[in-house]
C-alpha cells in the first residue's frame, strides 16, 4: 500500500507539480477547445487566452504563499 | 517547427537539468567515493535509456492528433511551472538557484552519512545519491526530448540534442571540477519555459481539433508573444516585490517610532 502511495505521489508531483490549478486550467482549456472545434466557431484562441489567465493566477498564488 | 527550434528546446532543457545533476554527482564523488558515484550515474542513465526505449516506439504508434493533444497538455503544464519559477527568481520573489550553496549542502550531508557496502557497490550512499540525482533530473528531460521528437518525427535529432547538452555540461564540470555556478541557469529555464508553453499551446489546440491561422507560421507569433508576456510579468512582479519591501520598511519604522522607550 505504501509503495502505491509513494508511486502515485511521485507521478502526481512530477506531472501536476506544486500548483494543481495549472493542470486543471490546462485540462479545462483543452476540453473547451475540443468542444468548440466541433462547431463552426474558430477554436484556436481558447488555449492562448487560458494561458493569459492561468499563468498570472499561478504566479500570484506563489507570491502570496511566499 | 524547424529542426533548429527542436534542437534548441531539447538542448537547453537538458543542459539546465544536467547542471543540477552534475552538482549532485560532484558532491557524491568528492565527499564519498567516485567509483560508486559513477556506477550510480551509469545505472541512472541505463534506467532513463530503458524508459526512452520503451516509450519511444509506443509514442510513435499513437495517432498524431491524439499524441499532440496529450503532449500539448503535458508541455503546457511543465512549461507553466518552469516559466513561473523563472519569473519568481528573476523578480526576486525566490532565491536564484545557487549551485555553490547546493554543492556545499550536499557535501556536508554526504560527509555525515555512514558508509555501507552492498554487492559490488563500495559506498551505497554515493551510489544512491548519484542514481537519484540522474534519474530525477533526467526524467523530465527524457519526456521533453521524446515528446518534441515524436511530434516532429525526429526522435534521433532530439536524442542528439539531449546527449550534446549532457556531454557539454559534463565536459565543463570535469574541466573545472566544481559546480557550474556561472551558467545562466534561470535565463535558460525562462527560454525553455517559453518554448514549452508555445509548443504546448500550438500542439494542444491542434490536437483538440483547432486550426491555427497560418498553420505552422502561428508559432512565429506564439513564441515571441509568450516571451514578451513572461518578461512583462517579471517587470510587474519586480514592482510588487519593491512596493512590498517599501511598505514593510515603513511599517517597521512606524513601530520603532510609536514603541515607547
Amino acid at each position: 500500500m505504501k509503495y502505491f502511495k509513494n508511486f502515485f505521489a511521485f507521478w502526481y508531483d512530477f506531472i501536476v507539480g506544486d500548483d494543481w490549478t495549472v493542470a486543471v486550467g490546462v485540462a479545462v482549456a483543452l476540453a473547451v477547445t475540443y468542444a468548440v472545434a466541433r462547431t463552426s466557431v474558430s477554436a484556436w484562441w481558447i488555449v492562448p487566452s487560458a494561458v493569459v489567465v492561468i499563468f498570472p493566477w499561478s504566479l500570484w498564488r506563489s507570491i502570496r504563499k511566499g | 517547427m524547424n529542426a533548429g527550434a527542436l534542437f534548441l528546446a531539447v538542448f537547453l532543457a537538458c543542459a539546465v537539468e544536467a547542471v543540477e545533476a552534475t552538482t549532485i554527482v560532484l558532491a557524491a564523488g568528492t565527499a564519498r567515493d567516485w567509483r560508486s558515484a559513477l556506477v550510480g550515474v551509469g545505472a541512472g542513465l541505463a534506467l532513463l535509456a530503458g524508459i526512452v526505449a520503451a516509450l519511444g516506439p509506443a509514442l510513435t504508434a499513437v495517432p498524431l492528433r491524439d499524441l499532440r493533444l496529450f503532449v500539448g497538455a503535458l508541455l503546457l503544464v511543465f512549461g507553466l511551472q518552469w516559466l513561473r519559477k523563472a519569473v519568481l527568481r528573476a523578480s526576486g520573489h525566490k532565491a536564484l538557484h545557487d549551485e555553490d550553496k547546493i554543492f556545499r549542502e550536499q557535501l556536508a550531508a554526504a560527509r555525515a552519512a555512514q558508509t555501507r557496502k552492498i554487492g559490488l557497490v563500495a559506498d551505497w550512499y554515493a551510489f544512491t545519491l548519484s542514481f537519484k540525482g540522474v534519474v530525477l533530473e533526467g526524467l523530465e528531460v527524457a519526456f521533453i526530448a521524446l515528446t518534441f521528437g515524436s511530434n516532429q518525427h525526429d526522435v534521433p535529432l532530439a536524442a542528439v540534442a539531449a546527449v550534446a547538452a549532457v556531454v557539454a555540461v559534463v565536459a565543463v564540470g570535469v574541466a573545472v571540477r566544481a559546480p557550474l555556478a556561472r551558467v545562466p541557469e534561470n535565463t535558460m529555464k525562462f527560454v525553455v519555459g517559453v518554448m514549452l508553453i508555445s509548443f504546448g499551446t500550438f500542439w494542444g489546440a491542434e490536437g483538440a481539433g483547432a486550426h491555427w491561422p497560418g498553420s505552422d507560421a502561428a508559432l512565429l507569433v506564439l513564441v515571441p508573444s509568450v516571451a514578451a508576456f513572461g518578461l512583462a510579468l517579471v517587470a510587474v512582479s519586480k514592482l510588487c516585490a519593491s512596493s512590498k519591501a517599501v511598505s514593510e520598511d515603513r511599517a517597521s519604522t512606524t513601530r520603532e517610532v510609536t514603541t515607547p522607550a
